[in-house]
């Protein structure tokens, strides 16, 4: 099985027959990570780069278990800084590696857009791991093996995605994912989180957060971007909280069977109280499970190895 | 030697001229236009140019280019972005001053001056600096610069956010005769910006630089303009709200003056779609609403001039993260074709279009140009309305090729132009 195309760089354009197929294959390859011998030898010879440009503790270490799990070689390069200021290009760098002929490449980076400057220069599969506000697929797409899992089903559900919508990637390929897969999207934040023309992406748009989440089978949590904000949009995180933090009383009015999720890391009390990200609604922990079994799924389907 | 450019159709507005005439040129000047000029004087210290099928124009001039010299040569010097012009059927070309060193002492605006001579091809008319250093903090002193050469003030690239200092400069500029130039952006909404805030934006996730961040600095100078009673230049309008508050300010009798750009007029913010940094600008690219309003604002007269912007880069500066690349793009090379569409789809007319690329842009610098009057310089542009081309970078006179249009098929070219009556460019 092979995917019909080179990179994943979002979700926008990725269709419902694709992205059930990278789902399915998670699904098969998850048993993979509960055996005492967890590794198989599907990806056995090929190499994997890392190329993180931002700081990150879940995804980088989820990729590169995925590709280890499939036995294929995974090289992490870390950098907090970004090329510009590292004195080489992103360019430059792109053909250093690229002479060394990986075969996939993952990169996150802080600029929207880097993993598509890679995609077009080099003829390696490039998986977007997260660019600036832009896209986070492999997020998306673990959030919706969690959602169905635990739900049965993407289609049909009504899912709140809470918080600072305008700098999140997250909330980006999750409304693109999503309404593909049939479900229902609604968008909260306060107006200035918002980001302009939202509404023709095909979600509806709430500022109050109760009736965001009112009858919702899916609430997604989003952390504040501090890191992105070039001026201060609201006046502090304690008023943030009062608005936007999901605590206990929220969930009275909402479904009983209720998800809640957060792409993480979660920033206690700001946007999620605490007893409401280790309690029984919440599915952070299985995302994280899930995050490994997807990004293992793509890792496979992009190499178009037969198993 | 007299040269005749002979059959052409001659427009020239400052003389409501739009006929079928032979335009004579004798000692770098403008020696008479005429009708039915003898043909047999050829051989006879008599040069014929065969126009017929021409547009013969006065010499076109672009107000608003930047030349990167000194300080930028790697992107442009004076010379080849005086080369550029020509090819583009530029005669004169005004440069803006965020050089390194900027221009905004005498030693800069003469040493432009002196590689514009040495260079030996457009008329170059440096634009001083508004403030010192573009800080909008400090006035430069404009005496000296008018002295030196310069024939406007701007801070071009920069706002001048403090309103008290637009205008203190606007009426001092005013005392000594020189027109100032404003760029019109409120920093409190663009900063931190790098593409029109739309949908587009949205979708790719690059933070936006809202339309009104430009209306409210554009209300601002109007009411600057209009308490003054000073006029004032408004560069690269780009919205359909800065055309729409022009528009009114002209109205009530306000002298405001504006120019646009052909990028603003022909792409829209959809062209971002794939990170394409050459169309990365500032103003930026904005909606296909915007672009309506743009020309309908060029039709109506509210816009009164086409500029450039001419701004090279290399790849050191476009060949990057988007939200890292520099901001601009060349347009010499392009300016015309792109604007003379205006004429093929019916928005403009031929008159029209040489006021907003030639009368205009000299009536607004007060420079003796953009006229084919007899006894002024020779400046003359012949433009064939019907050659189709295919834009290709590699062959621009530009240093840079940071242009969105590579590969367009364009439809209208200058093939010959003509400083101080001299062929500098010819591609009949």
């Amino acid at each position: 099985m092979k995917l019909p195309r080179k990179d994943i760089l979002g979700l926008k354009d990725v269709p419902r027959d694709e992205i059930a197929l990278i789902l399915d294959t998670a699904e098969s390859l998850k048993e993979i990570s509960s055996r005492p011998i967890k590794k198989v030898p599907t990806l056995r010879g090929k190499t994997v780069i890392n190329l993180f440009y931002e700081p990150s503790t879940r995804t980088r270490t989820s990729f590169e278990i995925a590709a280890k799990r499939l036995s294929a070689d995974a090289i992490n390069i870390s950098t907090s800084t970004s090329s510009v200021v590292k004195g080489e290009t992103l360019i430059d760098t792109a053909m250093t590696l690229d002479s060394m002929n990986p075969d996939i490449i993952v990169i996150r980076h802080g600029a929207s857009g880097a993993p598509h400057i890679l995609a077009k220069l080099l003829p390696q599969s490039i998986i977007n791991a997260g660019d600036g506000a832009h896209e986070h697929p492999t997020q998306a797409l673990l959030d919706m093996l969690t959602i169905r899992e635990r739900k049965g089903a993407v289609e049909g559900l009504t899912v709140a995605i809470v918080g600072d919508i305008a700098h999140s990637r997250v909330a980006r390929s999750n409304i693109y994912g999503l309404t593909t897969m049939g479900a229902q999207v609604r968008i909260c934040g306060p107006a200035m989180m918002i980001p302009r023309g939202i509404e023709k992406l095909g979600v509806s748009v709430f500022t109050s957060m109760d009736e965001a989440i009112a009858n919702a089978d899916v609430i997604m949590m989003l952390r504040i971007q501090f890191e992105r904000q070039n001026n201060v949009m609201f006046p502090s995180t304690r008023e943030y909280a009062r608005n936007y933090c999901l605590q206990a009383e929220n969930l009275r009015h909402t479904r009983k069977d209720v998800l809640i999720m957060h792409p993480g890391p979660i920033n206690r009390g700001i946007e999620i109280a605490p007893d409401i990200a280790d309690g029984p609604h919440s599915a952070i922990l299985d995302q994280v499970a899930n995050g490994v079994a997807v990004r293992m799924a793509l890792l496979y389907l992009l190499s178009g190895e037969q198993e | 030697m007299k040269l005749v450019l002979k059959g052409g159709r001659v427009i020239d507005p400052s003389q409501s001229i739009d006929s079928e005439m032979d335009v004579i040129i004798e000692k770098g000047r403008i020696s008479g236009i005429e009708r039915d000029f003898p043909q047999k004087e050829s051989g006879t210290g008599v040069r014929i140019i065969d126009c017929r099928g021409m547009l013969v124009v006065p010499g076109l001039i672009d107000m608003h280019t930047h030349l990167r010299e000194p300080g930028f040569e790697y992107k442009e010097t004076v010379k080849t972005g005086s080369d550029a012009a020509l090819a583009g059927g530029f005669t004169s070309i005004a440069c803006m001053a965020n050089t390194d060193p900027v221009n905004d002492n005498r030693s800069v605006t003469e040493f432009i001056l002196r590689q514009a001579r040495a260079a030996d091809g457009v008329h170059v008319f440096p634009v001083a600096a508004v403030s010192r250093n573009l800080e909008g903090a400090v006035l430069t002193e404009f005496t000296d610069l008018l002295d030196a050469g310069a024939v406007a003030l701007s801070d071009d690239g920069k706002p001048i956010v403090h309103s008290g200092l637009m205008r203190n400069a606007l009426e001092y500029a005013h005392s000594l005769g020189l027109p100032l130039m404003s760029h019109c952006e409120d920093p409190g909404l663009s900063t931190g910006g790098h593409m029109n805030e739309s949908l587009v934006s949205t979708e790719l996730g690059l933070p936006g630089i809202p339309a009104i961040a430009e209306d409210i600095m554009v209300l601002r100078d109007i009411a600057i303009a209009e308490y003054t009673k000073i006029s004032l230049h408004i560069a690269h309008v780009s919205t359909a709200g800065s055309v729409r508050a022009v528009r009114d300010a002209k109205a009530r009798g306000v002298a405001i003056t504006a120019e646009t750009a052909p990028h603003y007029f022909s792409l829209t913010d959809e062209a971002l779609a794939e990170y394409s940094t050459n169309c990365k600008v500032y103003p930026p690219l904005r909606t296909a609403d915007d672009a309506e309003a743009v020309k309908e604002g060029l039709k109506d007269g509210t816009l009164d001039a086409i500029a450039s912007d001419h701004a090279p880069h290399s790849s050191i500066e476009k060949d990057v993260e988007f939200e890292y690349a520099a901001t601009g793009m060349i347009g010499l090379e392009t300016s015309l074709a792109l604007s003379y569409a205006l004429v093929h789809t019916g928005i403009l007319t031929e008159r029209q279009l040489v006021e907003k690329m030639s009368t205009n842009p000299a009536a607004i610098l007060r420079i003796p140009k953009g006229t084919l009057q007899t006894g002024v310089d020779a400046d003359v542009t012949l433009i064939d309305p019907g050659r189709t081309w295919t834009v290709d970078t590699s062959l621009f006179r530009s240093k840079s090729r940071n242009s969105p249009f590579q590969g367009w098929k364009l439809k209208g070219k200058a093939v010959m132009t003509i400083v101080s009556g001299k062929i500098k460019y010819d591609e009949r």
